[in-house]
């Protein structure tokens, strides 16, 4: 459906796409997944023809963009990170100005756009000016544009940006709607986001594509440490004895727990993914520490996100800015190899550091 | 092409753009017409023409200045760029939507000669009155054409209006510069000179490649020393026909005196057709770098 074949795009001596190279297959929802800066709208622009490529190829349904941009982008529609909208139109003269445009015959146009105006949910502010209407109304007016001609292929950066949490959960329904019947490509930097509309998530990072799978696989292979968070009642030197003698429990950070009095916080992480919970708890009630809690923490696609975004980038890239609060994942693998051999001395230094968290 | 052409013309007639633009320039027109041809009597309407091709300064950037630099500004032309549409047909329908609109006064104007026989039938050369009012609307047409460019030159819609106010001010005035400048080959030596230097900057500033803008300039340079060294005679007075170039007003002269004259409407058509074709190669530029 769409091919794309080592796409770079320089603006003077900054790459903001390089050599990337994937194909979207037809029916599926596709997620473009990148920290800020990566190259997301960049590539969506290209593929819709909005702007070059200084070298590469994108191949729509056989049909070269560069090369026959009319009828490329005829099987596309698209809304931009900034809906193009004209505030001086009613959505309606607007989505009749978008399918004229869009060369969408005369006979069907009218039919068309009532259809697609009470598929967005846009009736009752068709003859609003664009102007005055909420971002929502604005974001879907953007998507019945993108909409009209029922293309086949549906592009859409960044659709839920700047939504409230309403509008959010509408959009998306909205979007895994249109996703029955067309490809879609979406961009977030959002993770939960893609996770939860996507069947298919590419993740970019400084304009080269780190990984592409779906979401389930993408965690999965990640999934090789399970962290886990307990909050225990007891004396802090006898917990921290216990975590000590449980072997694979590789790093631990321990702090004064902020709802229960007298209790501590405990996170911890295990050097493989084998369950800990029994062992913990026979443990703890063995020194007679209450659990009053106790949660494992699955690797999210967010983790799985950072740490493909991060491992491949250098330093002064954007991915890094995105975690500037949190340790780096070398450092930290490094303080928990240490933590076997100087536990206390090492549990003290993280356990501040986490505390300001 | 004609979406975009209907959508253009509507957004002059939603806002106040386009009622400023034609009650602006009737009401110019309008005061000359009174004063002139109604109240002295005076039978000759094209003659007011040459007079008021001031307007343009202010009237041609406030119809001009929003056409493509609100679309970029406004992040509109995503829409119209990723359409199964041709720039070139973007550009097209934009400028014919100016040309309407400037077209509306205009065919207004043309009634003022019809008002004019009431004054007295034989005195009135109505063939002379139309070629008149046609060579002011090629003139406008011209016009509007650079205003075009420069607003796809730009997002800001100040910018665009101070440069094409600029541009046009440059050309309105370079018949009365062209008078002071010094004929002789030397000073059109020195001028050209300096005229190459600043292309071989712009050609630098656009495409960084020192080798070429320093090339160019060396063979500009060199085809100026071998004619100077071959035919002194034609550089003389050369700086003056170049800034006759410039000079689109003062063609409007012919039209009033009632003479259809093809070199000012092959100019001005060409003046428009090239500003219509680097308004599109602009945008092309741009998409591309």
């Amino acid at each position: 459906m769409i091919e794309i074949k080592h796409l770079t795009k320089k603006y003077g001596d900054h790459t903001a796409v390089d050599d990337l190279t994937f194909t979207v297959k037809k029916g599926q929802i596709y997620g473009f997944l990148g920290p800020n800066g990566a190259g997301k709208s960049t590539t969506m622009n290209m593929i819709t023809g909005y702007i070059g490529a200084t070298s590469g190829d994108i191949t729509i349904n056989g049909y070269d963009i560069f090369e026959e941009p009319e009828l490329a982008k005829k099987s596309i529609g698209y809304l931009p990170e900034q809906p193009p909208l004209y505030m001086d139109m009613t959505p309606y003269e607007y989505l009749r100005f978008a399918a004229e445009l869009k060369k969408i015959p005369k006979s069907a146009r009218k039919n068309m756009i009532q259809e697609i105006m009470e598929r967005t949910m846009i009736l009752d502010v068709k003859d609003r000016l664009i102007k005055n209407l909420s971002k929502g109304y604005k974001q879907r007016v953007g998507i019945a544009q993108a909409l009209l001609g029922y293309p086949e292929i549906i592009i859409l950066d960044e659709p839920t940006v700047g939504l409230d949490p309403k509008q959010i959960i509408e959009i998306r329904d909205l979007i895994r709607e249109i996703g029955k019947q067309h490809t879609v490509i979406l961009s977030s930097h959002i993770l939960s986001e893609v996770s939860a509309i996507c069947d298919y998530v590419l993740i970019i990072s400084n304009g080269k594509l780190v990984a592409s799978d779906k979401p389930a696989n993408l965690t999965r292979h990640l999934r090789d440490t399970v962290s886990m968070s307990m909050t225990v009642l007891g004396d802090r030197n006898q917990i921290q004895k216990v975590l000590e003698g449980q072997a694979q429990v590789s790093s631990f950070w321990i702090r004064e727990s902020a709802q229960e009095t007298g209790a501590w916080d405990v996170d911890l992480k295990s050097g493989d993914s084998a369950d800990l919970r029994e062992k913990l708890f026979n443990a703890f009630a063995e020194s007679k520490c209450p659990i009053l809690k106790m949660q494992t923490e699955e690797m999210s696609l967010e983790d799985a996100f950072l740490e493909l975004t991060e491992e491949k980038t250098e330093p002064e890239d954007t991915a890094e800015t995105e975690r500037a609060s949190e340790p780096e994942d070398g450092a930290e693998a490094e303080r928990a190899s240490e933590a076997e051999e100087t536990p206390a001395d090492q549990t003290e230094e993280t356990g501040r550091q986490e505390g300001g968290n | 092409m004609l979406a975009i052409y209907k959508r253009e013309l509507k957004a002059y007639f939603t806002s106040p753009m386009g009622y400023l633009f034609i009650a602006f320039l009737l009401f110019v027109i309008g005061i000359y017409f009174t004063a002139v041809n109604l109240v002295q009597g005076y039978p000759w309407f094209g003659f007011i023409f040459i007079n008021v091709t001031f307007v343009f300064l202010i009237l041609v950037p406030i119809l001009t200045m929003r056409i493509m630099a609100e679309e970029r500004r406004q992040k509109t032309d995503q829409l119209l760029f990723t359409a199964p549409v041709k720039v070139v047909d973007v550009v097209l329908g934009k400028y014919l939507a100016l040309l309407t609109v400037y077209a509306i006064p205009v065919l207004l104007l043309c009634l003022y000669p019809v008002l004019m026989l009431t004054l007295g039938k034989d005195m009135v050369s109505m063939p002379m009155e139309y070629v008149s009012i046609l060579g002011f609307f090629l003139l406008g047409a011209a016009n509007l054409a650079i205003g075009l460019f420069i607003s796809s030159l730009t997002e800001s819609q100040v910018l665009a209006a101070v440069l094409t106010f600029l541009v046009l001010l440059v050309c309105y005035f370079s018949s009365s510069l062209a008078q002071f400048v010094p004929s002789s080959e030397n000073a059109a030596l020195l001028f050209f000179t300096a005229l190459i230097i600043v292309a071989a900057v712009i050609i630098y500033v656009m495409t960084k490649n020192v080798f070429l803008a320093a090339g160019a300039a060396i063979v500009l340079e060199a085809a100026l020393l071998a004619v100077y060294a071959a035919n002194k005679e034609l550089l003389q007075g050369s700086v003056a026909k170049l800034f006759s170039i410039f000079d689109i007003s003062s063609r409007l002269d012919n039209f009033v005196y009632g003479i259809l004259d093809l070199t000012a409407v092959v100019y001005y058509l060409s003046v428009a057709g090239l500003f219509v074709f680097l308004t599109v190669q602009a945008i092309q530029k741009r998409r591309w770098s």
